[in-house]
Parts: structure tokens; sequence; C-alpha cells
């Protein structure tokens, strides 16, 4: 049984009903787009602020654009009880959930070149440090995507894990240092701010921007690609406990 | 063969072991003790009403849920502690069509195919030959949330069985369906038995087990309380005699008044208006239809019944057949017509 046919058409079959829809595309698009243009005109139209502002739309593109879709597609399936038919298939479960995932990861990978795209026609670019900015996007987006999946497993409806996915989202927005730094933040919420996957993956891409990391990036690639294991490993088993119980 | 060895009695020859299966729910327990063997090539019914265990000991075997005790074996593997260890043996029809809405039918067919590891030109070809076989080619192409409930369990089908699994698990497959559907289902299900697959058959339609099965299992309230072959369980039956008189007329202590006039035939009043008649001798039907006109009523009908499971059933379990037709109505038609 060759199963990365499976995998490969689960992936395929998710870019396809989900990801690649015009309702999604449009949302992934006009999103960072929104995003982008309301911190430019908060700025004050000073096109090099938009460098510093680059990090943090780029994390928050990823962040939304994986989180509620992997949530919301992956219960909708457990709702009508199509995901049975994936758990009956001759695939282990960790490469099922991994090609289930696959698709968000790419949608949230693409969500972060929208402001990037738009970014290259107001601002020198040439400075970016590509070889940290690429591997910082893909992890977060893998790290944003899991934490979709454990929502996913959590919850039981659709509109739960859009709710859900809210109550982790939002606030990450505001303490993993995307657009002020977390040494701004009062002390006693500082440690919430270490406890989220996105302050690692935002220092390296303020380091790869315009050079304002305050960890080494050897330290919050660790990190990131850490919460990235433990975030699927505790969904895998949080599947088993829960679906397959 | 993998994993521990199978139980007293089991053979080369044998699909399915099971041995000792237990599933709690809390404090509910769903499945108690259950164990049977199922040879290849054998269609082997599971037959109880609603909540009986049924749908929990199927979820089971395919690996959607874990035994709380006992093993399982499929194919000579044992699954117990890992269920994904004989999918690629198994193909599984759930009770409800769950494929996807969005796809249509011959991409349905085709992505179940993939699932499985098939080549796009092998399973492509093998939808278009099921979408035909199933008589479904015209709507090959439309989205499955299209479908009548009919089609859908026939797609449901024909993505169980795409890849040509040894063993077919299929779960209450006419429930709620309409009576062409499900008759044609029924000769689909004879057909793959035909072609030597094991069929692994919940339903709680006792007719459609009678018709189709090999052996079956009754299960009630999580226990299996007789396994045999359909033969062998109408055995005890074949001498009954059995009449049922429809009249109009007041029921009134009828009952009563007919057991005393004929104590060696037993009565049952099965509804308003209709009398099941049973004798272990041949029942005379025209002074049962005298005495009823006799005392002002009006006989539209007196039928003999040949002796069906549905009798064994009710006498083994001690669930009254009308329990099970209610329930029949209750899911939505169907039926065993």
């Amino acid at each position: 049984m060759n199963k990365w046919i499976a995998f490969w058409n689960i992936l395929a079959k998710d870019m396809r009903t989900y990801y690649l829809k015009p309702p999604n595309i449009s949302w992934g698009l006009i999103f960072p787009l929104a995003w982008t243009g309301m911190f430019f005109i908060k700025s004050g139209s000073d096109a090099e602020d938009m460098l510093t502002l680059l990090p943090g739309v780029v994390a928050v593109s990823i962040l939304f654009g994986t989180t509620s879709m992997l949530a919301v597609t992956v219960t909708f399936e457990k709702k009508n009880r199509s995901f049975e038919r994936l758990l009956i298939a001759p695939i282990s479960l960790g490469l099922l959930m991994l090609a289930k995932t696959g698709g968000a990861i790419l949608f949230g990978i693409a969500n972060a070149f929208v402001p990037v795209i738009l970014a290259l026609f107001l601002v020198d670019l040439s400075s970016v440090a590509w070889e940290a900015f690429l591997p910082a996007v893909v992890l977060i987006a893998i790290a944003s995507t899991f934490l979709g999946l454990l929502i996913a497993v959590a919850v039981s409806e659709v509109f739960e894990a859009q709710t859900f996915s809210n109550f982790f989202r939002f606030p990450m927005m505001f303490l993993c240092g995307l657009f002020f730094p977390i040494s701004q933040l009062p002390v006693f919420i500082r440690p919430l701010s270490y406890i989220a996957p996105l302050t690692y993956g935002a220092d390296i891409l303020h380091g790869a921007v315009y050079d304002a990391n305050v960890m080494p990036y050897g330290l919050d690639f660790a990190i990131l690609f850490a919460f990235c294991v433990a975030l699927f490993a505790v969904s895998l088993r949080q599947i088993k406990r829960k679906w397959i119980a | 063969m993998s994993g521990g060895a199978l139980p007293i009695g089991a053979s080369l020859q044998t699909a399915i072991a099971v041995e000792g299966l237990v599933k709690r729910f809390g404090e509910v327990t769903a499945v108690e003790s259950v164990s049977f063997e199922i040879r290849r090539g054998e269609l082997f019914g599971f037959l109880g009403p609603n909540g009986a265990g049924k749908s929990t000991t199927i979820n089971m075997l395919t690996g959607l849920a874990r035994p709380d005790e006992g093993r399982i074996w499929i194919g000579g593997i044992d699954c117990t502690r890992n269920p994904k260890a004989a999918q690629h043996l198994t193909g599984v029809v759930i009770d409800e069509s769950n494929l996807y809405g969005e796809l249509s039918g011959f991409d349905n067919l085709s992505f179940c195919g993939a699932l499985h590891g098939m080549r796009k030109a092998e399973r492509e070809a093998r939808a278009r030959k099921l979408l035909e076989s199933f008589g479904l080619t015209e709507a090959a192409d439309r989205r499955f949330v299209a479908y009548s409930k009919g089609m859908k369990r026939k797609l449901a089908i024909a993505a169980g069985i795409i890849h040509e699994p040894e063993i077919l698990f299929l779960d209450e497959p006419t429930t709620g369906i309409d009576v062409a559907s499900a008759r044609q289902i029924r000769q689909l299900i004879a057909d793959l038995r035909s072609r030597g697959t094991t069929v692994f058959l919940t339903t709680h339609y006792i007719e459609e087990a009678e018709r189709l099965c090999d052996r079956i299992a009754f299960i009630v309230s999580g226990k299996t309380v007789r396994i045999d072959t359909v033969e062998h369980l109408l055995q005890p039956v074949k001498q009954r005699h059995v009449v049922q008189i429809a009249y109009s007329g007041s029921n009134g202590d009828v009952q009563r008044k007919l057991a005393e006039s004929f104590p060696d035939l037993r009565f049952q009043i099965l509804s308003a208006g209709l009398i099941q008649v049973t004798a272990d001798r041949p029942i005379p039907v025209g002074p049962l239809v005298r005495f009823l006109e006799d005392r002002g009523g009006e006989v539209a009908e007196a039928r003999r019944m040949r002796p069906s499971l549905e009798d064994v059933f009710v006498e083994i379990t001690g669930i009254e057949a009308d329990a099970m037709r209610k329930e029949k109505e209750k899911s939505g038609g169907g039926g065993a017509s």
C-alpha cells in the first residue's frame, strides 16, 4: 500500500474543497491587506515604517489564516462523520493528521506573502535576511496550524471552534511582541508572552526584517520547533483519547 | 499472521475472531463479553434492536473505538492493540452516508480508492465500473450532497468496496432508504458474498438477516444471546403452524373466549383487529372464522403464515417483534420488503 498516495490525496482534496475556494482566497488576500493598510495609516503613511510593521502583519496573517481554517474544517468533518472515513484508512494517525494539516500550513504560508508582496512595492526589502525569514514563516505556519488542531480536538461544534480560536488568537496578537516590544508590557504579563509560540516566530521575523531580534535565532528556532512537536504530539494523544475512545 | 495466538477453534479459514469483547461508556456497559468467529467468505449477520451494541461492536472491529476488554483478530492479525494493523484488509460502510458533499460521486470514489493507496488510473477505472454496476453513471459528476438517500447509500457501499476488500463491514445498510434502493442493496450484498467477500452485516431488519445471512448472532443489551445458521435457528419453529386473522368488531375479551373454546391453540392479539393463532398441529381455520362471525365480528382475511426468524428472535430474546417494527418505522422506511 502506498501510503503517500493517501497522504497526497487528502492534502489535495482539502486544498480543493476548502482552501482554494473563492471565499477563503479572498479572506487570505483581504485580511493581510486590511492589516497592512490599517497600520500604514496609523503610522502616518511613512513608507519606512512598513518595515517595522511587516513582521507583525506577516505573523498575524499566518495566525488568522491557519488556526480557524483548520479548526473549522476538522470540526466540520468530525461533525458530519466524514472524518471517520479517514480514521479507517490504512495509514498511521500521524501521517493522516500531517496530511490534514498540510493544507492549512500551505494556506498560512501563502497568506504570509501577501503583505510581503505588498511591501515590495513600497519599501526596499534587500536587507531582509530571507534565510531566517522563510523558515520562520514555515515554522509559524506549522505551530499556528497545530494550535488550530488542538482547538479542533477540544471542541465539538463549528461555532465553538471559531470562538475558541479567538480566545487564543487575540491575546497572542498583543502578547507576542508583534507590533510593540514585549519589554513594554507590564512585568506580570510578560511570562504569558513566553508561553506563546508566536513570540519566538515574531522575534525571528523582527530580526530578519530590521535586525531587532531580542533572542538569538538558534534559541527562537529551537523553541518554536519544540512548540510544533509538542502541539502535534498533544493533539495526536487527544485524538486517540477522544475520537478513537 | 501476526500478533497473539488465535482463539481456540479458529483457523486459517477464520476471517474475524472476537473473544470476550467489552466496551463501557462511563457506567453503561454497551458491549458485554461478545465472542464470535466468522469464516472467510461468510455473510454474518449481527441482529438486534437499536442500542443493542451493534454499532459499538462494529466500531471496535474497524478501529473507530477501543475495546476495554477482549481481543480482536482480523485476517489472522491481532488488532486489539493496533487497530490500524488490518485496515488494509477491510472495507467499512457505516450507518450514515459519510462521503464528501462537495465532491462528485466519481471524485468521492476516486478519493476513497486513494485512501487505500490505489493509483490514479486503477482507482478511476474501478470507480467508473462501480458507478455503472450501482446504476449511478448518470449521477457520476453530480455533487454527493445532491444525491437522494438511496443513491447516497449505494455510493457509500461502492466507496467501501472500491479497493476490493477481503472483509466488508456493513452497518445498517438499508436503514432509512426507499424500498427499491433497499432491494437493490440487498442484491449487491448477495453478489459480494457470492464473489467470496466476507461480509459482517449489522441490521435490525429480521427479514433482511434471514434472507441474506449464512449465520446470525442475536445481540441484546450488549450480549450475544445466540449464534447459529439460519437453518438451525429456524429448526424449532419449522413444525409450528401460524394463522393470522384480520377481523372487524370489538376485541372485548375475544382472546379469552377463543382460548376457552380452542384450548389446544394459542392466541395473541397483535393489534386491534389482528389475532395470531399458533399451534404445533395444522390449524382449522373454518371453525375459528365461524366462531368470530357468530359473535358479530367480520373476518376480512385469514392467512397461514410461514414461521420466520422473527418468531425465533422473539422467543430467544424476549423482545416483541412489534418493538422491532416500531424501530423500523421510526428509522424512516426501507424495510425488508
